[in-house]
């Protein structure tokens, strides 16, 4: 089963996330911040990651970075949630390393599809 | 015929739905009494009872039931019937009423009752010892006269000094 | 498929109020002076949660107006614009419309659109100088005319594969959108030996037929649109073949119709990365988290706790009974089972505390209500005041917090209303015109103080007397001011002279004094004329379990708090004195301390005792020493506190009963009570009154 990686300080959203996956089959890990995301990523090796923008202690983008630092991660799908729709946060990401992104608010048959084109 | 140590009836929450007609009787001095088993929660031996300070002396004081601090009246000293003896026949009545558990202490416990509408005649003015208005009725069936009492209207009356009405606002 | 996804509302709602907590402190300790990014960003960032969670949920209304706040903040964190008091007071009063929105979410109604409305008006005014409509979400440029489908030419940049993008992928997906012919150009690949396997010299020539629309193709390639070089023209010659650059596609900001500039105009935001990691300053926010150890932490519902408690309470008692059965064993002969029983004793102490210490709870609480009530309440009075607020970490049990928290804001209300004075008043009086209002709480013995003060005009003597004589209750010019400031406890009782919405109506004070006496608790006061006024709380640390002496008097077992118990001896005669008209006393040492024969105390049966044939015990509580005359000592245990009220009543100078090893009923002594009552008797003396 294809193992994905959700971070976002809001729990409701990391259950939401978590839960909407799990029910189309992908096995999901959460972490509350890019800290524990960071830690979680080098024990174990994610095939997709999904993180939210502002999270306190490593935000998302610092976590884009430090992902694309490690050699399991190299080639790995990095992809930001962000309620931002305008270009700035969108280049900041793309410049660290993520492959894309997903605006939120998203619907869970939005995110299923998504996450499907990107690992299958 | 007497239900003894056995726990009879529940919550009590629901006792009010419908109209009782299965009672509870037992005797006081020479009258015997009638309540609603749905109010009952057990019947016990009388037990060791801790004193409390300050109590009116029909509040014979607080027994522990299954973890539980309960306040116990003795009927008979708070209407004067009959003779207040505590021996190995004495019965105490475990009753739920008002979301509370109290006990009584009666003389002796007879057996639990169903009457219809027509075995039941209302209560007369006269004065028994217990105050008339919280008398329902009065129970006829064979040659036996039963006082049916509200139970729970009577042990929520303010004399019978059992809650303190400033304490109950604060739960 | 649907997916039902308001399982998730309640956390989504629980973190929401969290969040706005967290935000209205951070805004009341705001000043333009202290406005740095970090503390505005930890504001931003839980707005920007809320709305984030209000959207993916659906609470439309909640979304858009956090929007507002989000965009007002964003341009405050950056710098872009001041922070001054105009700002943190319409932030402050947009967090009470959010919660309200909140509260009409989560109840499935619709908040009162007015309110909503006049607020967005005012965030929109401070944002732009003028009204708007609410940031405009872009217009995507009018799609172009579809065609017979697209002839595109896809060609990555060699680290396409660095960002995590797969061609595969972008090609399946275009895939989904018509039928495709595919054709790859492998002209840029190089031999073998100079080949980089991370990097990608192939390019696409792909042709969509269908009717798809260009945005649809130009959506395919959103995320790699920089990584690139792409053309996309329509197959059946249209117009002259538009070729999309390679740079951002992302639509231009349409101006909205207002004549002031686009809410979002493109900048970039230099956010410093040390504003992201002040995770100290921002985690404390969250106050109701503890302090955040390695694990991290978990909700649990109150009843689960609770459960645990009473399962807590039943195992001590258990334990107490089994220490009782074993008492009347050799402990040689049965020297394992002693061991054992020691054994569980510690173990059942060490779970009892653990557990006890789940439901403590930092008072801060509570305390944290009141810096927002102080300056909402100060200003409504035209009074300057200022909180100073110290021991928010004491740990209290959760239930005492929530009942104390009545009766500290009636107590800071009245020293707020009538206590402090208006600021010319206080400048005439020599005053600083900022008056001062403390809160603080600490461990003081087995008890929890809680002090609320001020230094306002304090009590008036000569009219709490009057108002007292006024009602009929018993009072005497030769009273001590203690006992004057206890009068104003009595029902009904107010010497203000005007009511006010606030406070006034008398109803207070005497429900304050009966909702801490119901936690076993006691209040005092202390006040100085011109000076100030200060009401100390004293509460049990916890409600349920106690270290007690049991002591027989009679043929009943009391119990009395070990935490009050100071020694115990059995005087000589000549140490007991009696004073005419005031009662029996016993000399320790040098003190004189009243003495209390229990069974007389208690109305209980048996010849009365001289003092030098029993026990006494000497108690101290509220700072005064009392010697309580006993038939013997029994022993120290453990009890649990069973409440008496439950079935039956609040019992006066009887805080609580308990269930001995052998299944009997003690009571347990308020020695506070007892103290109290010794003092101000109310009639006669004990307490059969």
């Amino acid at each position: 089963m294809s193992r994905i990686l959700a971070v976002d300080d809001s729990t409701s959203m990391r259950q939401m996330v978590a839960f909407t996956l799990k029910s189309a089959g992908f096995d999901v890990a959460e972490a509350p911040d890019g800290v524990e995301a960071l830690e979680m990523a080098k024990k174990e090796k994610f095939k997709l990651v999904l993180c939210d923008v502002n999270m306190p202690k490593m935000d998302g983008i610092t976590l884009v970075k430090a992902l694309r630092q490690l050699p399991d991660y190299k080639f790995t799908p990095l992809l930001m949630l962000t309620t931002e729709s305008g270009p700035e946060k969108k280049l900041e990401g793309k410049q660290a390393g993520a492959t894309g992104w997903l605006v939120k608010p998203f619907n869970p048959e939005q995110l299923i599809a998504t996450i499907q084109k990107v690992i299958g | 015929m007497s239900t003894a140590s056995s726990e009879i009836s529940d919550s009590g929450t629901h006792a009010a739905a419908s109209s009782p007609n299965e009672f509870l009787t037992f005797t006081l001095g020479d009258e015997e009494y009638g309540v609603d088993i749905l109010k009952v929660q057990e019947i016990r031996g009388y037990d060791t009872v801790t004193r409390i300070p300050d109590a009116p002396d029909f509040i014979k004081g607080v027994i522990n039931l299954r973890g539980t601090i309960v306040p116990v009246v003795d009927m008979r000293l708070k209407f004067k019937l009959g003779r207040a003896e505590y021996n190995e026949f004495t019965v105490m009545i475990i009753l739920n009423v008002a979301h509370r558990v109290v006990g009584m202490v009666v003389d002796g416990v007879s057996d639990v009752l169903q009457l219809t509408p027509e075995q039941i005649r209302p209560a007369p003015e006269f004065g028994s010892g217990v105050n008339s208005k919280f008398i329902t009725g009065i129970g006829a069936l064979d040659n036996r006269m039963l006082i049916l009492v509200d139970i729970e209207k009577l042990m929520t009356s303010a004399d019978m000094a059992l809650m303190d009405s400033s304490s109950q606002s604060l739960q | 498929m649907a997916i039902d996804i308001t399982r998730f509302h309640q956390t989504f709602f629980e973190e929401s109020y969290e969040g706005l907590d967290a935000m209205e402190a951070a805004l009341l300790r705001l000043t333009p002076a202290s406005a740095d990014a970090e503390a505005i960003n930890g504001i931003f960032r839980a707005a920007h949660s809320i709305k984030g969670g209000a959207a993916t949920f659906g609470f439309k209304a909640v979304a858009d107006f956090t929007h507002l706040l989000e965009t007002l903040l964003d341009e405050m964190r950056s710098g872009e614009r001041e922070t001054t008091p105009v700002e943190i007071d319409v932030l402050l009063r947009s967090v009470d419309v959010l919660r309200n929105l909140l509260n009409a979410a989560r109840d499935g109604q619709n908040a009162d659109a007015a309110v909503v409305g006049r607020l967005a008006d005012e965030l929109a005014s401070v944002l732009h100088g003028g009204s708007t409509s609410p940031a405009a979400a872009s217009a995507p440029p009018a799609s172009a005319p579809a065609s017979e489908g697209w002839r595109i030419r896809f060609e990555p940049k060699a680290q396409l594969f660095a960002s995590g993008n797969d061609p595969v992928r972008i090609l399946r997906e275009l895939a989904s959108l018509g039928p495709t012919t595919v054709r790859c150009d492998t002209a840029a690949l190089p031999d073998l030996t100079d080949l980089n396997p991370e990097a990608c010299y192939l390019a696409w020539d792909i042709e969509l037929r269908g009717s798809c629309p260009r945005d649809a193709v130009m959506e395919v390639f959103a995320w790699v649109e920089d990584e690139c070089h792409l053309m996309v023209a329509p197959l059946a010659p249209v117009a002259p073949a538009q070729p999309a650059a390679a740079t951002a596609t992302a639509p231009v900001p349409t101006p909205p119709p207002a004549p002031a500039p686009a809410a979002e105009p493109p900048k970039v935001v230099p956010l410093a990365a040390p504003a992201r990691e002040a995770a100290a300053g921002d985690t404390r926010e969250r106050r109701s988290e503890p302090p955040r150890g390695e694990g991290g932490s978990i909700r649990i519902a109150t009843e689960k706790i609770d459960s645990l408690v009473n399962l807590v309470g039943e195992l001590v008692i258990t334990q107490a009974m089994l220490q009782q059965l074993a008492s009347g064993l050799d402990p040689v002969q049965h020297e394992k089972l002693f061991a054992g029983l020691s054994q569980l004793d510690r173990n059942t102490r060490s779970l009892q505390e653990a557990v006890m210490s789940t439901r403590m709870l930092p008072v801060d609480f509570v305390f944290s209500r009141f810096p927002r009530m102080v300056r909402d309440l100060a200003a409504k009075l035209g009074k300057q005041v200022r909180l100073v607020t110290s021991g928010e970490q004491t740990e209290i049990d959760k239930s005492v917090i929530e009942r104390i928290a009545d009766p500290l804001t009636h107590l800071v209300r009245n020293a707020i209303d009538h206590g402090i004075e208006k600021p010319e008043q206080r400048v005439a009086a020599g005053k600083d015109a900022t008056g001062t209002m403390r809160l603080s709480a600490s461990h003081q013995g087995g008890h929890i103080v809680v002090e609320v003060a001020d230094d306002g005009r304090g009590l008036d003597r000569g009219r709490i007397l009057a108002k007292a004589a006024e009602r009929g209750l018993p009072v005497a010019e030769s009273m001590s001011d203690a006992e004057v400031w206890q009068l104003i406890f009595a029902p009904g009782f107010s010497t203000a002279a005007e009511v006010t919405d606030v406070s006034g109506r008398g109803v207070g004070m005497d429900v304050v004094k009966k909702n801490i006496e119901a936690l076993n608790g006691a209040v005092d006061i202390a006040s100085e004329a011109g000076k100030g006024m200060r009401v100390t709380i004293r509460l049990p640390l916890t409600l349920a379990i106690l270290d007690g002496m049991s002591v027989a008097v009679a043929d009943e077992i009391f119990i009395l708090p070990l935490s009050s118990v100071v020694e115990s001896l059995q005087p000589r005669p000549e140490q007991v004195k009696r004073i005419a008209q005031e009662g029996t006393v016993v000399r320790v040492r040098n003190e004189y301390l009243p003495l209390i024969d229990l069974r007389e105390w208690f109305v209980l049966p048996g010849p009365k005792m001289a003092a030098h044939q029993s026990i006494v015990v000497i108690v101290e509580a509220e700072g005064k020493k009392v010697a309580l005359q006993i038939d013997d000592l029994v022993g120290q245990q453990q009890v649990v506190i069973k409440s008496l009220e439950t079935n039956y009543r609040r019992v006066r100078g009887i805080s609580g009963a308990t269930i001995l090893g052998d299944g009997r009923v003690a009571l347990i002594v308020d020695i506070g009570a007892v103290v109290r009552l010794l003092a101000h008797p109310a009639n006669g003396v004990g307490i059969a009154a």
